[in-house]
Formats: structure tokens, sequence, C-alpha cells
């Protein structure tokens, strides 16, 4: 017993294991954030010299350096790898990292099961990118795997495809469980629902939208799996199946799972705007409200991404109507955002120039997102390159800028230096200018009349393509940028205060040296 | 009321930046904005494409202009000292109807529209269209007439340098014709995978789903011959499966009719007859680069996985009955559709003598027309 006792009481002082044991055997918070965030870095890159070969190909006119085959497992993997392996792996290295600290709490609820979260996802997407060499080539269906071109049509790799599927499905309910659990077990005193960060009140909201619809893309690639390979008829009209149903399925929990990959990119913003207007965040409870009412209307909407697909006309009604009104509270983020500006006292640093980049051009998403819900004119845009600027206004230069923001934001409190702030700002200029010199120009072609995913177009689209395709390389080239400046900011860089910067609040901030201690709040903080 | 006092400073100058983008962009506007068509539903269509994108630049114009208002005039370097208000239940109130009442006015019109663009009933002319890897048929179904439309042979040979060449993927063999001022009905459905048929100028795309029928119609005002593509990613060749309509006088569409209907009659014909071991071959090399080599390959290779090679391959080798009964009937489960539904007597029986002598095939027999067409 005693010795027990002296045991806990050194407890304080370990720091981290030496050496790559560290990484694989570690359940502290910081290390697997950190894990989490190199992993969807190296995702990032692969994702994006996907792209980089799509923008290659589709450079010109004509077929150059790719096959449309290859093309199709480019598109696929591109979406694929950005949207699992980049972006939602990086929104949980962030909550991993930032949760813990935010509400108070020595680390997350369930430590061992977070370092078995993450270590699934490198072999998911081992065994999904392995498939680009097997026989047949890796899965060539669209990030969307619509059957029966997903079933009946597809190469064999789509079996290393579900079973990825699956085990990234497993790590991402994890996680998730282990936000929940954390948020609501271990807040320091005081430190009540309505006072928490938006952040962490975004990511509790996320975790249950992941919990609630990754067993739903589980059960939709468990049925592939069935009609691949056991007879089953689900999604086949021949068997008595019906291929819309996949859709259906899929977008019920496609749907949810964009703003999954939104929701916590709010938090974010709603962090950094306050801190550097030095104003609190306007209407902090509409924002919370905002939140929840996004996230329920998000169950109600998927059909939206299946005009098309020959619904009753009282259906595409309903969807019509419930999916414009999510442009209700997501404008009630934009202006409580624009209102905490309002009158602030503002100045400029990295970080916030990534957050107002990401609130214009979500805004800008956002638009085309509200022409798209409209179920008539959707008939024009469905499924062209309109679509495509659309959802890379949201993802790209909304959840993907977010993260960014947040790495600028929160990097010298993880490490203790600050990051160049000369870096910083030409990143956040070329890479602005560049996205959208990148995806402008695809809402042109879009409407004039080009498909989306399509590995060669037609001469009347040949202009917009190149330029594209130059802002495409000259983003990717940004990011490479990125890299330096994240690996320049770990090495060294000026120290950073405590507090980091003049507006910030927050108990990581006002409650937690900089760096963050390896096992923070042994005893729990005070909150005002 | 902050907003009002913004809205005279922002508005004008970014108003006038906008109109000079747009005039400066009138002379070339089809390569920027939708177009309006020829269907008055497609010109509907364009209306509230341009009412809501004129919403959303008011709305963008109002908050962008607020916010680089602040940007301008709330900085620290201007010595701006931040307030401490944090919430207004009246601008959270207000600021959540109005984009309601303008969501509503959105939706009415909206409603209007889409009942219109589901109206398929009292149709004049009825075509079934079927999506199939990577070609589309079409039935006519009051006209007894049947065929398939692909890809252009120019384009297809165009695909490693298509400078110059006129509607570059846009063009087919065999476009279908139909008459202006009628309403047209379109029926569409699957061979094999989801496709979507989309002409824009008609305001027309509808998913072809297997085993289901789904319908949209049009009807055009203006002859003229239209262009369109596959919208739905169907596989390998999915950029590849054009769709031309092109729309003519009553008048005009009868003599196609006939015309179409002799062609056919023509076409029957020619399976009667003997064909020498040569004419067999000439025609089926056409026919397998048109039909077949998509997947098989032009050298008969296929591709490892996806696709079989034909080159020494057990059915292009083995029984003749075998590789007879695959290209009529195709292999269920797979992208080989059965063809008897898209080529002629004829074709098939010439493509297979081909492929049974070509690639390194030295099988060395023929199939006469008159053999597939006693097996029909």
């Amino acid at each position: 017993m005693s010795t027990a006792t002296t045991t806990h009481d050194t407890h304080d002082d370990h720091g981290p294991a030496s050496g790559l044991m560290r990484w694989v055997t570690t359940t502290n918070h910081k290390d697997i954030g950190t894990l989490y965030l190199w992993f969807s870095f190296i995702m990032l890159l692969i994702g994006g010299s996907f792209a980089m070969v799509i923008r290659a190909e589709l450079f010109q006119p004509g077929l150059q350096l790719v096959d449309p085959q290859f093309f199709n497992q480019m598109t696929t993997m591109h979406g694929l790898i950005m949207v699992f392996g980049a972006i939602m792996p990086a929104f949980v290295g962030l909550a991993n990292w930032l949760i813990p600290m935010m509400i108070g709490a020595p680390d997350m609820a369930l430590p061992r099961m977070n370092n078995w979260s993450f270590w699934i996802l490198p072999f998911a997407f081992t065994m999904l990118l392995s498939s680009f060499f097997l026989e047949g080539g890796a899965p060539a269906f669209g990030w969307t795997f619509y059957a029966p071109l997903s079933t009946t049509f597809a190469p064999d790799s789509t079996d290393f495809f579900i079973f990825g599927v699956h085990m990234m499905g497993i790590s991402s309910v994890m996680g998730a469980i282990n936000v929940i659990a954390t948020i609501f077990n271990m807040r320091a005193p005081g430190m009540t629902l309505m006072k928490m960060p938006l952040f962490v009140w975004t990511w509790l909201i996320t975790a249950y939208l992941l919990i609630a619809v990754m067993p739903v893309l589980a059960g939709a690639v468990t049925m592939m799996l069935t009609d691949r390979h056991f007879g089953t008829s689900f999604f086949d009209a021949a068997g008595g199946g019906d291929p819309v149903m996949f859709q259906h399925i899929f977008w019920f929990f496609g749907h949810p799972e964009v703003y999954i990959m939104i929701l916590p990119a709010f938090g974010i913003i709603s962090a950094i705007i306050p801190t550097f207007a030095r104003k609190p965040l306007f209407g902090y409870s509409s924002m919370v409200y905002a939140t929840a009412s996004i996230a329920i209307l998000s169950f109600m909407v998927w059909a939206h991404h299946m005009f098309t697909t020959g619904m009753p006309v009282a259906g595409e009604l309903y969807f019509m109507y419930a999916t414009i009104m999510i442009a209700i509270p997501t404008g009630v983020k934009i202006f409580n955002w624009v209102s905490t500006m309002w009158r602030g006292s503002m100045t400029f640093e990295t970080p916030m120039l990534w957050a107002l980049g990401f609130v214009v051009m979500f805004t800008i998403g956002g638009f085309s997102g509200l022409m798209l819900g409209i179920a008539p004119v959707d008939t024009q845009y469905h499924d062209t390159y309109f679509v495509v600027a659309h959802f890379h206004y949201v993802l790209v230069t909304g959840a993907l800028y977010s993260i960014i923001a947040a790495f600028y934001y929160w990097v010298p409190k993880w490490t203790g230096h600050m990051y160049d702030e000369k870096l910083g700002k030409i990143h956040f200029w070329w890479s602005t200018i560049a996205v959208n010199v990148l995806f402008f120009p695809q809402h042109f072609i879009g409407l004039a009349g080009m498909p989306r995913r399509i590995p060669d177009y037609s001469l009347q689209f040949a202009d917009w393509n190149m330029i594209s395709s130059i802002g495409g390389f000259a983003f990717g080239l940004g990011q490479v940028f990125f890299l330096y400046i994240v690996i320049k900011t770990i090495k060294g860089g000026k120290k950073a205060s405590d507090q980091v910067w003049e507006g910030a609040t927050g108990l990581e901030f006002e409650a937690l040296p900089s760096p963050a201690p390896y096992h923070s709040f042994n005893e729990a903080p005070a909150v005002k | 009321m902050i907003f009002k006092r913004l809205a005279g400073r922002v508005v004008a100058p970014v108003s006038a930046m906008l109109t000079m983008f747009f005039s400066a962009s009138a002379a070339a506007e089809y390569e920027l904005n939708m177009t309006q068509g020829v269907t008055p539903i497609s010109r509907e269509l364009y209306d509230l494409h341009m009412t809501v994108f004129w919403i959303c630049v008011v709305i963008g114009i109002l908050v962008f202009g607020a916010m680089a208002w602040s940007i301008l005039n709330h900085r620290k370097s201007k010595g701006a000292v931040a307030a401490d208000f944090h919430e207004s239940t009246t601008v959270e109130i207000l600021w959540t109807l109005i984009p309601l009442a303008v969501l509503i006015a959105v939706a009415v019109p909206a409603t209007g529209t889409l009942l219109d663009l589901e109206d398929t009933s009292k149709a004049d002319v009825n075509i079934q269209v079927n999506g199939i890897q990577w070609k589309w048929k079409y039935k006519y179904l009051d006209e007894d007439i049947e065929f398939v439309s692909a890809l252009s042979e120019t384009s297809r040979n165009a695909v490693k340098d298509p400078t110059g060449v006129e509607n570059y993927l846009l063009d087919v063999d065999n476009p279908i014709v139909v008459p202006i001022n009628k309403k047209i009905r379109f029926l569409f459905t699957s061979d094999d995978v989801i496709h979507a048929w989309w002409v824009p100028e008609l305001a027309v795309k509808q998913d072809a789903v297997p085993g289901f029928i789904n319908d949209s119609w049009a009807l055009i005002e203006k002859p003229g011959v239209y262009r369109g593509q596959c919208a739905e990613l169907c596989g390998k060749d999915h950029g590849f499966m054009p769709i031309v309509v092109n729309a003519v006088s009553e008048d005009d569409y009868q003599k196609w009719v006939l015309a179409k209907k002799d062609e056919a009659a023509a076409v029957a014909a020619s399976s009667s007859q003997e064909w020498t071991q040569t004419d067999l071959m000439a025609k089926g090399q056409e026919v397998y680069n048109k039909a077949c080599a998509a997947c098989h390959q032009p050298t008969g290779t296929g591709i490892p996985g996806v696709f079989p090679g034909l080159a020494g391959s057990p059915i292009a080798t083995g029984d003749v009955k075998d590789h007879i009964n695959i290209v009529m009937n195709g292999k269920t489960g797979t992208s080989m559709s059965a063809f008897k539904g898209q080529l002629s007597d004829v074709d098939i029986a010439a493509v297979i003598t081909f492929e049974r002598n070509s690639f390194g095939n030295t099988v060395g027999d023929m199939v006469q027309p008159s053999t597939i067409k006693n097996l029909r």
C-alpha cells in the first residue's frame, strides 16, 4: 500500500518513455494526438498526390498520362483518403490534444482504447492502399461506391476496401466513445456544460454523429460484401433488391458524415476569432443550439444527394425544404462570427487569417450548397463540376482551413515554440490564392456542362481546366511548404508565453504553461 | 441598424465590380453559366438558378461587407478598443426569421417548377433509353425503331490529341432524332450499372437504374443539335458515352422514321446472305473496335483483373457454341452484356469470326449471320 502511494507520488514527473515504443504503447492523450495529426498529414500528402495526378490528366483535353481505369482509381482513392484518412483523423488528433486541456482533465477517459483506436488506422489504410498492387487495381467506383458498380462490377480489391472501411469505422467509433466519456466524466469542478469551450461542444455533438452513422456505413459495406460473395441481392434488382437503396443507406451515413467533418471546424473558428478580436464570442448559447440543430437536421436531408434517382415528387419536395432549412442555423453561425469581430480590436496573426479565410470561403461553399438544395435546379447541377467546386469549398477551405488554423493557434501551446509568423502568412496567402484559382473556375465549367469524374473532356472546357490545374499544383506545393513550417516549429522557434496570444482565454492558455507538460492537470484547475 | 449604415458604403463599389465582371464575361457566357436551354423547363430552371444566385450575391455583399468594414476599421493597429457586447436576443431572432422568409420565398417558385418538371403525363413521343457500359440504346416505343448510339469514331481516335476535333467527346455515330414542339417522354433504365442521361439544353438529367424505370420529359422549341453526356460514374469509359439529340420539324422527323425503318429492313435482309471469311473478318474488326475494344482492348489483351483478354482465351479458341452464347447473352454478374440486343446478326457473326481468328487466335472457323438469326 505504501509503495503504491510512493509510485503514485512520483507519477507527476514521468515524461514519455524513450524510443519508438513510446509511440506504440503510449496512452498519453498528447502523444496520441500527435500520432493522429502526423498520420493525417501523411494521408493529406498521399491523397493530395492523387489529386495532382487528376489535375495533371485534366490539364488539357485528351488522354495523356493515365488510362481511364486508373483515373477512376485516383478519384476514388483521393476521396476516401482525404475524408477518412486526412480530415477525420486530424480532428480526432485535435480532440485528443485539446479536449483534456480545455476541460481541465488529466487525460482522455479511456487511454488504452485511445491507443487502440489510433493504431487501427495505419493498418486500415495500408490495406486500402495495398489494393493498388492487386490484379485489377484499386477500387475505381468513386468514394461514394454506388452499387452495382461497387458490387457486381467491381475489382477483387473491393474486399480489401470493405475490410479497410470496417477498421476505420471501428477506430472512429472508439474515438467518439472516448470523447463522450471524457467530456461527461472528466470536466473540472465548475466546468458546467454551458461553460465548455465551443470546440468541446462541437466535438461532443460530432461524437454522437459518429456513433450514430459509422455503423450505418459498416452495414452498407457488409451488404456489399454479402452481395459480392454470399448470394444476397440487397442492391441487385434481379434478386429483388434495389441499387437505389444503396444510395439511401450510404447517404444516411454520408450526410451526417459531412457535418462530422465541419462541426469541429466551427468549434475551432469560434475559439480563434474571439481571441484575435479581443472580444467574447457573440451568441455562445445560440452557437451551441445552432450546432445541435445542424446535427439533428443532418439526419433528415440525406436524399438531396439523390434528386435524379427517380424519387417520388413528394420525396423531392420534402428533401428540398429540409435541406434549405440548414441554411438557417449555418447562417446564425456566420452572423455570430461576424458580430464577434464587429467593434473588436483585431490583429491578424496567421491563425486569424486562416479563420477569416474559412469564414469567407466556407460561406461561398454554403451559397453553392443552398443552390444545390433547390431540387429542380439540381437537375442541372447534379454530378457536375459545380458540385465538385461546392464540396471542395466546404471541405478544403472549410474543414482543412480550420485544421491549419488550429495548428497555428495551438502549436505554441503544444511545442512551446512560436511558428515563424512570416512563413505562416506566406503559407496563408499562397494557399488562399491557389485554392481559389483551383476551385472557383470549377463552378463555371460545372454550370457550362462538364460532368464530374471524367478523365477527359470536350474542348470548350479546356481553358478553365488548365487554370484550375495550375491552381491545384500551386496549392499542393503550398502544403509541402506547410510541412516545412511544421517541422521548423517543432524543432525550435521563439519561446511562446504561457498565454501565447494576448486575447486568448480558456484553461489551456490560462492554467497551463507552454509547452503544456506531458501530464497536465494532476489537480483540477479552478474554473471561473 | 449597423448593417444599414454599412450597406450604403459597401454595396455600391461591390456591385459595380460585379457588374463589370459580368458584362465583361457576357461575350463568353456559355463558358461561365448554366445554359438557358431550349425547353420551357430549362428556362424555368435557369431563371430559378439566377434568382437564387442573386439572393446569394446580396447576402454575400452584406456579410462580407460587414466583415470587410470590421476588418478595416476595428483593428488594434488603428487603436480600436474592443467592445464587450456578446449577445442580443433581438438581433438573433431577426437573423433567424429573415433568412427563413427568404427561403420560403425561394421554395414557392421552386415547388412549382419541380411539379412541372416531374409531370410526364400526356406525352406525344415515347422513347426508352437504356444505359449500357458505355453507350446508349434508344427504343422508339411508338415506332418500332431501336438502335445503339455510341461515341463517334472521330472522337474515339482523337483521344491522344484532340486538338481541333469538332465536338470532341460530344459526338456519336447514331444520334437520336426527335420532333420539335412535341412532348417527348424519355423512359430510362440500364442493362448494367447506374448511368445518368443528361442533355443540359433539354434540362433532362435522370438516372438510368438497372431493374427500374425512371422518366422525364422535354418539349423542344427550337430545331438544333443538342449534346450531352453520361452524368453518373459508370466505370472505365464513363467519360466517353455522349448523347446527341437532333431536334427537327415534324415532317423531317417522319422522313427520318421511314428511313430508319428501311435501314432496319436492309440489315435484317443482309443476315440471310452467305458471307465470305474475308468480308466477315473486315466487318468483324469494325464491330470489334466499336463494341468490344473498350474492355477487351484493341489488341485483345483485356485489362488483367478487370476485363479478361481474348487472345488465347478458352472461349475465343474453344467451342464456337459457347462463344456465340456469351456474345449473344452476356455473362451475368459481369460487364459482359448481352449483345443480341445491341448488334445485328451480321455484326455478331462477323465479330465472333474476327475474335476467333485474330490476336494470335487461329481457330480458322467462321460464323454465318443465318446461324445467329436462327438462334434469336
